[in-house]
């Protein structure tokens, strides 16, 4: 050893100063959020190019949901068993012209809300008299999600409703009413389902249907045959329910074809998105999965392949709670973002956002997460995200919401949590061996998130400065425009708690355009076409989707930001059927209705 | 975690001949627990992925070996051997669970650090990796966690991993450190359940994941942190698990490593204080 205690000293200085620099860190980021606090309206729209206001009472919306009591041997845990079921979903029902909103309860005997748009910034509840409302009558089990298609081509938009029981399918009866067709259809009697997706999955022009089972479909959580219905892992669980496919056969009936076309998987699903990862004209499927990896299935046509592992999306097991798409960097390709759980101390998970892969494309696409690198890792217990261009720049944001149970606000559940949660499968999947919750909160009470895009790779969180101050349990979000104003507002569905509208109001410098495609020989809601808008040297994909996010669907159209003085130099249309379809300069500020050519 | 390489024991009389089986598996192969730790790294996440990236498991390995060889080559003289920096290094990489990068190095080099700053009497008193990983938990909770999930859903890898450590573990003499902690952590697990009514599976569910299968196996049994009597071994692991029952009382999430890390030096001192009485009872007799 050296004699001399110069090194010595110089080596214990600096090792306290090792120490130590996590307080430094911390501080640093502390004055970072400082600084993210809430502005007011003109600041927020001179800084970020726009704020949020919450409507809903305004809206005359006042729908607060309720959740699940399921069978009591599940009562010491009930908060964080029966925590899902808020969900929200924008349809236009009616063909007015202007965005409805569904959004679905839980609570035994409680009642699924429509509110029609009334065009005066206001909504009405007109679900009781469309025929919507009465569907968590005890022994059918209780809402979870409910997406939207026109399955028989007439026009209007249909609903899929999935829950912890007996999915349903109501036909919409030319907007004035709704007829229930489940048996028609042939769903199955039972599934615990938290995700369901339209897709016409095989081109035929004739939408089918995604269904992601959760809990097992023989389990039924009000009354259960013992207590072994938890999941086998904390992440690596396989004793999920199984994944259905409707294929629709065209004269208003359905095959399930799931395995057949090569979807097999008991996995957890929570989320579920389709979009043309490939460039092949044919919608993908992602699923995320809670308590595992997220799978992802190549669409040749006629049968699905399940690349997760391959592609690197599906190695690292996490909590998948989100499947959203978007062309962030605005060069004609998707990332996908996934929701996971982080909590301070105790689980960091990190939410991820997968990017193809540089110099990777077709059937060889491999993807990165870069959630870390552009900022949109950690956003706590989170659930539903969706991409949108809030403030119209012509870059793709995020908004996510989280937070899991909001009790105590002084007490948690974490430890016992964390403690069970890395507990062997024989542990884990017995909720009887689950330490009572006694009031506590489990990730409650989390602040929102809304990254701003800076369209030069790096997502800033601007929730609390441009508005978003919520701190309810989210679960569900979904974008539209909702007043015909050529912004993005946001609805988000809270379980246990309110709906929420935030009203967005956008710096007027900032230009969009909007596109409503309806299909001919593809489906009529065109779910699948997708529109490239070229402009000022860039260019954006978008497509039609038929459900995103976590159990949520954003309205039809589709909202293109286009930042200020945009040079539109065309748009290019591709439908599900194939068919191409080139708009030269579009003109701006306006809603394009495009019917497909024959 | 470990940093003596188990290899480095309090050996006796010198050793007989061996079969050469028992030599690879003896204690005189210092190498023998970081094959064993980068075996358990490279099944977990060929099988289940456990690291979120091997570029982080390379950032603090890394650092680790940079720090041991500058540090070695300034205090020594010499360079030391790097057996017990990849151990720290590998553990880092294991148990710490970052989105970010510099955690990793962070903990690493502190970790390698505290060997030559945490000393008393040329010994240092914290295990290197337990005192790295600690301090991150305690002072960057927002950023830091470590690693809490499962080996899959099956048992075979657990008990592959309790069978080969325990074999190990038994070869180079420290299996009475580690089965008096886990006897010890199942009966406090039963008090704990008896206390606050938790349902004891609950209780003992920890001990079933790799956190502590990497704990019992490589932290708790350093030789260089641990002190020299067999009893007060068990004395002291003992203590580190009653500490531990403490903390979890107190709903404290990270119980093991705060337990070892206030247990740990303190067994150490006390050990350091009895060793430097021994020589002057000696002379006196």
């Amino acid at each position: 050893m050296t004699r001399s205690p110069i090194p010595r000293i110089v080596l214990s200085v600096i090792f306290v100063a090792l120490v130590f620099s996590p307080l430094a860190i911390k501080r640093v980021a502390a004055r970072r959020d400082a600084a993210k606090s809430r502005l007011d309206a003109q600041t927020a729209l001179g800084r970020h190019g726009f704020y949020f206001e919450e409507v809903s009472k305004a809206a005359g919306v006042n729908f607060v949901h309720q959740a699940p009591t399921l069978d009591a041997k599940l009562n010491h845990i009930m908060p964080q068993v029966a925590s899902m079921g808020a969900s929200v979903s924008i349809v236009d029902f009616d063909r007015d012209g202007w965005s409805d909103i569904y959004v679905t309860n839980s609570g035994e005997g409680s009642k699924n809300a429509l509110y029609r748009n009334m065009h005066d910034g206001t909504f009405k509840d007109v679900a009781e008299e469309m025929g919507v409302a009465n569907v968590n009558q005890p022994g059918v089990g209780v809402s979870m999600c409910a997406v939207w298609g026109d399955y028989d081509n007439d026009g209007y938009e249909d609903l899929l409703l999935v829950k912890w029981g007996r999915p349903e399918l109501f036909h919409n009866d030319g907007g004035h009413g709704f007829t229930r067709v489940t048996e028609q259809v042939g769903l199955p009697r039972w599934v615990n389902a938290n995700t369901a997706l339209w897709f016409d999955y095989d081109g035929d022009g004739l939408l089918d249907f995604f269904i992601g089972g959760y809990y097992p479909e023989d389990v039924d959580l009000w009354h259960l045959a013992n207590t072994r219905m938890m999941p086998d892992s904390f992440e690596y669980a396989k004793n999920g329910g199984r994944k259905y496919l409707f294929h629709n056969l065209g004269d208003g009936k359905f095959e399930e074809v799931a395995e057949k076309v090569g979807i097999n998987s008991h996995r957890w699903t929570l989320a579920a998105s389709s979009a043309d990862l490939r460039g092949t004209g044919r919608q993908d499927l992602f699923i995320a999965n809670d308590y595992g990896i997220s799978e992802l299935y190549f669409n040749d046509g006629k049968r699905f392949r399940e690349v997760g592992e391959q592609t690197g999306v599906g190695f690292a097991p996490k909590s998948g709670m989100n499947a959203a798409v978007g062309d962030i960097f605005n060069q004609g390709r998707y990332a996908v973002y996934v929701s996971n759980i982080s909590e301070e101390g105790v689980l960091i998970q990190g939410n991820n956002l997968w990017v193809p892969k540089e110099g990777t494309s077709g059937d060889g696409i491999k993807y990165d997460n870069l959630a870390r690198d552009l900022g949109v890792e950690i956003g706590g217990w989170s659930f539903g995200a969706q991409f949108g261009d809030f403030n119209n720049d012509g870059t793709l944001d995020l908004y996510l919401t989280n937070g899991y149970v909001s009790l105590d606000r002084n007490k948690s559940y974490w430890y016992d949590f964390s403690k069970i949660a890395g507990g062997h499968s024989m542990i884990i999947n017995d909720a009887k061996n689950w330490p009572a919750m006694e009031g506590r909160s489990l990730s409650g009470y989390q602040a929102k998130r809304l990254w701003l895009n800076d369209g030069a790779g790096k997502f800033v969180n601007v929730a609390q400065a441009v508005g978003v101050s919520d701190t309810y349990d989210g679960r569900s979000v979904a974008l539209a425009d909702l007043w015909n104003r050529g912004v993005l507002d946001v609805v988000v569905a809270n379980e246990r708690g309110p709906l929420l509208i935030y009203k967005n109001n956008v710096t007027p410098e900032n230009q969009w355009i909007e596109f409503e495609l309806e299909g001919t020989a593809s489906n009529r809601s065109a779910i699948g076409a997708q529109v490239t808008l070229f402009w000022n040297g860039q260019h954006q994909i978008q497509e039609v989707a038929g459900g995103s996010g976590f159990a949520a669907q954003n309205q039809r159209r589709l909202h293109f930001g286009l930042g200020k003085f945009p040079q539109i130099e065309k748009a290019v249309i591709r439908w599900p059927s194939g068919k191409t379809q080139t708009l030269d300069k579009p003109a701006t500020a306006q809603l394009h209705k495009i019917k497909e050519p024959a | 975690m470990s940093n003596a390489a188990a290899g480095v024991v309090h050996a006796g009389a010198p050793p007989l001949p061996q079969a050469s089986w028992k030599r690879f598996v003896g204690p005189e192969n210092r190498y023998l627990a970081p094959a064993f730790i980068t075996c358990i790294l490279l099944a977990g996440h060929l099988s289940f992925g456990i690291l979120e990236s091997y570029k982080k498991t390379g950032v603090a390995i890394i650092a680790s070996l940079i720090t041991e060889a500058i540090l070695g080559r300034i205090f020594t003289g010499k360079f030391p051997n790097i057996a017990s920096a990849y151990i720290s290094g590998i553990s880092v990489g294991i148990l710490v669970r970052s989105p970010a990068v510099w955690p990793y190095l962070l903990c690493a080099v502190v970790s390698i650090m505290s060997k030559y700053v945490l000393r008393v009497k040329g010994r240092h008193i914290w295990n290197p990796s337990n005192f790295g990983i600690s301090v991150l938990l305690f002072l960057a909770p927002e950023t830091v966690a470590t690693l809490s999930i499962q080996w899959g859903n099956y048992l075979l890898p657990m008990i592959v991993i309790w069978c080969l450590g325990s074999v190990i573990i038994y070869r180079v003499r420290r299996f009475h450190i580690t089965a008096t902690y886990v006897i010890s952590f199942v009966m406090f697990a039963f008090v704990r359940s008896w206390i606050t009514g938790s349902p004891w599976q609950s209780e003992i569910a920890p001990l079933t994941g790799p956190m502590y299968q990497l704990f019992i196996f490589f932290m708790v049994t350093d030789p260089k942190t641990t002190v020299r009597k067999k009893f007060w071994q068990c004395v002291v692991v003992f203590l580190v698990a009653l500490v531990e029952m403490i903390l979890r009382l107190n709903q404290v999430v990270y119980a093991p490593f705060y337990a070892l890390f206030l247990v740990g030096p303190l067994a150490m001192l006390v050990d350091i204080w009895f060793e430097s009485r021994r020589p002057a009872a000696v002379a006196r007799t």
